[in-house]
């Protein structure tokens, strides 16, 4: 088919074409000119062009190499599963950018792929997490379980003999070489078991000290490395229960045996010495009579256990109320204040004959521009009760505990919060407002309604209308605003009727993160993710129901 | 800024202390110029100074080397850079290292997000098809739920990564930069769905029958005419996050890989008060570039900012 020309159009090209604007159509001479530059064939919707072609099959050839690569070391760790549904993601892959048509389909692919593995299934994984016990202590299976408390519970043998050590290393892993009483080398580290060697080289006094493959340690660098010597446990067979050998100086080694010994057949750990037993208590973990249970346990599926302790157990039931209470007031006062703020300041600005406008815009908009993790830092330096700027020097060294009061910190928090957010409000409102067409204010003054009537009764509706959305993202925002607190506060103050990091200014999404990842009391992912799921339920439920009040999606169609 | 605006600002700045104004021109009473401007100078010079503060406080303790949080309260009493140099000597804490490693995983992630944007963008504005609107309202739900709620099960899903693959693992920016792609969609397609849309149709099909392939109209058309929106997306990614520490602090755990918001946390996470001076001046170093950018481009940011909120 022939090139067609400009006038042998469709006619409906051809009337666009008519009444597109100058720029438009000038850029459609240009395109013709590109499209004649680079030389496409004309007209016709064939296969791609050589270059395209080569180019299209190197990168998914690179893809393919880089699957086919995970493929094998997901084989190769025996996960079945994750191997089946990678195996299913190439194959679509492949078939989505192989196949003719589908046009649609091979411009979303890789973003929706991210999306699907790093946004949908992890948010069912939060799921599925939220239903199980994992944390600190259980993150493993039972059998993991077994052989770590074996090698975790032990104690010295008594009257064990000593062993002389030598501490070796090999790749960047340190070994330990033994001369047992008899005078038998042997060598073995945390990974691999105790096992005999010939041809290590001896000192004076019978010990052997070096092995040829390995480096032998000196003086000074044991020194150097102890906190590393002292966490090797040499099993001495392949099963735990035969005890381990370790040392504490690196240079005698004695032998440990587990202060908890196992019997398989009825499930039960035995304490040697005081001959207590922990069977499995059916909660993950081996318990005694009384209820008390070993450290170490396993991930089992606990049901609604998370979400009935986030509403029944005492030290979580009273912080959470408040938490979600106050998560609330901080979402709502920060959008409603930060607006307010904003909007008054847009009409304040509106004012094309107002001198020195840009200057004061660009002041206005730079805590926007701040980066956020640093506004809170900086802030807590400035609001910080003991050496902070506000109490000593602008308040001549009052203590006023602007971080560490409880209503105080949340006014802090808040204050802070508008400080960063008003200046977007402000862009917004400014935009909003000069869309507005002028006309209205004009008719509205000459029916003689008051400025403040014509801004009530007119401008502000109609600025909500344009508005709305965004206040509700930014109430969704503010909802999770974790920089905010987390820099600021730190969640605290620290509330007095609980023995967990939970305090006064602390909203859910801190609250989260301090239970899954918190120093001092224990990670708890499950409770963590129950938490997380909850959170989303509420934001997901007043964003559908605002967004569908404001009519958002009707865009969508 | 004119000659006569530099001369009658400090009139002004008189009128708002409350002085006898005798500089305001003789036709206007004082009053009414109050009444009808004074008072949004009064306004903005207020606002001006609890909006610049901090910044300014912050720069004082970063130029003045006694470094503690006390010693930061008179505000540039003392100048030298000696928190500067003790920035970037200090073994433990590489902040050259923070610095540039949060480039890279900004740059890499803003540029690859403003990439998959674009072609979904494309693909929802250009082409119909089956599932579009779906697609469109799954998306607008999606991004409803921030990442960061997850940020459990992204912490065991790297950590089984790690455990096949480490170079993808916990530990490593390219598994973060993974992780953050996964809100590379999201509102990003939305603010480019609504750009690319008036990029009239009838270029691309000029193109089509000139005989150009979609890969042609979409890098040889689309994106050139749809500049700004690219540039608004990408400056939002990065500011966005080089600012995350959620995901990052829970990710990279080595301080050689870690970003500036994480490390720079890790300074004052434990005294506030020691490391102040330092961390002030890391904080100025971390802060200028973000800020000039913004700066440069906030005429394209305000215009894509209102162009999502504005409708009609």
């Amino acid at each position: 088919m022939p090139k067609p020309d400009l006038h042998e159009l469709p006619a409906s090209t051809a009337s666009t074409t008519r009444v597109q604007p100058p720029r438009a159509a000038a850029h459609q001479n240009a395109v013709h000119q590109n499209a004649a530059r680079l030389n496409v064939r004309s007209g016709r919707r064939g296969p791609d062009s050589l270059k395209g072609t080569i180019l299209k099959i190197v990168l998914l050839g690179l893809v393919d190499a880089f699957a086919v690569y995970v493929l094998m070391m997901l084989f190769l760790s025996q996960s079945w599963a994750a191997l089946v549904v990678s195996s299913l993601v190439v194959l679509a892959i492949n078939w989505i950018y192989l196949r003719k048509g589908g046009l649609p389909a091979k411009y979303l692919a890789p973003g929706v792929l991210f999306l699907l593995v790093f946004q949908v299934l992890v948010v069912f994984f939060s799921g599925y997490i939220a239903f199980t016990n994992y944390g600190d202590g259980h993150n493993s299976t039972k059998e993991d379980a077994i052989a770590a408390i074996q090698l975790t519970a032990q104690k010295r043998v008594p009257d064990s003999p000593a062993y002389k050590a030598a501490v070796l290393t090999k790749g960047g892993t340190f070994y330990l070489l033994f001369t047992d009483p008899s005078g038998k080398a042997q060598i073995g580290s945390t990974e691999e078991p105790l096992s005999e060697v010939s041809g290590a080289g001896k000192d004076s006094t019978g010990k052997a000290n070096s092995l040829p493959g390995y480096e032998t340690l000196k003086f000074q660098e044991i020194v150097a490395n102890q906190q590393e010597i002292l966490k090797i446990t040499v099993p001495v067979s392949e099963d735990p229960a035969d005890g381990t050998l370790r040392t504490a100086d690196g240079s005698t080694a004695y032998q440990f045996k587990p202060a908890l010994s196992y019997d398989a057949a009825t499930d039960t750990f035995t304490d040697s010495e005081t001959g207590k037993a922990y069977r499995d208590s059916g909660k993950g973990a081996f318990a005694d009579a009384n209820g008390e249970t070993l450290a170490t346990g396993w991930k089992i599926d606990v049901g609604m256990d998370n979400f009935a302790r986030a509403f029944t157990d005492p030290s979580l039931r009273g912080p959470l109320l408040g938490v979600i209470l106050w998560t609330f007031t901080f979402s709502v006062a920060s959008v409603a204040l930060t607006f307010a703020v904003g909007l008054f300041l847009a009409i304040t600005f509106n004012r094309e004959d107002l001198r020195g406008k840009k200057v004061y815009r660009i002041l206005m908009i730079l805590p926007y521009a701040f980066p956020a993790f640093l506004s809170g830092l900086v802030w807590s330096g400035i609001l910080n009760p003991e050496f902070g700027w506000l109490n000593q020097t602008l308040l001549g060294g009052a203590n006023i505990g602007w971080l560490t009061d409880p209503v105080l910190a949340k006014v802090s928090v808040l204050v802070v919060n508008v400080w960063l957010g008003f200046p977007y409000m402000f862009l917004v409102c400014t935009g909003a407002l000069q869309s507005l067409p002028t006309e209205i204010d004009e008719a509205a003054r000459m029916d003689g309604a008051s400025p403040w009537r014509v801004f009530r009764s007119i401008k502000l509706p109609l600025l909500l209308v344009s508005v709305a959305p965004l206040l509700i993202s930014s109430f969704a925002f503010n909802f999770n605003n974790f920089n905010v607190i987390y820099m600021l506060t730190g969640g605290g103050p620290r509330f007095a009727d609980t023995d967990r990091d939970i305090g006064a200014t602390d909203i859910l999404i801190t609250l989260v993160y301090k239970v899954a990842f918190g120093q001092g009391t224990g990670r708890d992912y499950g409770l963590a993710s129950a938490l997380a799921i909850i959170i989303f339920v509420i934001v997901a439920t007043i964003s559908a129901i605002s967004f569908k009040q404001t009519k958002a999606l009707e865009d969508v169609n | 800024m004119s000659e006569a605006q530099v001369r009658t600002l400090p009139t002004i700045e008189q009128a708002h202390v409350g002085g006898p104004a005798p500089l305001v021109p003789k036709r206007r009473p004082f009053g009414v110029w109050f009444k009808d401007k004074g008072w949004r100078h009064a306004v903005g010079i207020v606002t001006t100074i609890f909006a610049v503060f901090p910044l300014l406080y912050v720069l004082s303790a970063a130029l003045d080397s006694n470094g503690t949080l006390v010693g930061s309260n008179g505000l540039f009493s003392r100048f030298d850079t000696g928190n500067f140099t003790a920035l970037f000597n200090d073994p433990s804490r590489p902040f050259g290292r923070w610095f540039l490693n949060t480039l890279v995983v900004g740059l890499v992630t803003s540029a690859a997000t403003v990439f998959l944007g674009a072609m979904a963008a494309y693909a929802f504005s250009r082409m119909r098809f089956k599932g579009r609107r779906v697609g469109l309202l799954t998306l607008l739900l999606l991004q409803m739920f921030p990442q960061l709620l997850a940020v459990v099960a992204i912490f065991l899903l790297l950590s089984g990564i790690s455990q096949v693959i480490p170079a993808l693992g916990l530990g490593s920016q390219l598994g973060l930069i993974m992780v953050y792609l996964g809100g590379a969609l999201g509102v990003n397609t939305y603010l480019m769905y609504g750009f690319f849309n008036t990029v009239p149709q009838s270029l691309d099909e000029a193109a089509k029958i000139d005989g150009a392939s979609h890969i042609q109209i979409f890098f040889g058309i689309i994106l050139r005419l749809v500049t700004p929106i690219l540039a608004v997306v990408g400056l939002l990614a990065f500011i966005g996050i080089s600012s995350e520490f959620v995901i990052a602090s829970v990710v990279l755990t080595d301080p050689d890989s870690q970003t500036l918001a994480v490390g720079l946390y890790s300074y004052v996470a434990q005294q506030r008060s020691e490391n102040w001076g330092v961390f002030a001046a890391g904080a100025v170093i971390a802060a200028i570039p973000v800020m000039a950018l913004f700066l440069f481009l906030q005429k394209y940011i305000v215009s894509g900012l209102t162009a999502g909120s504005v409708k009609g």
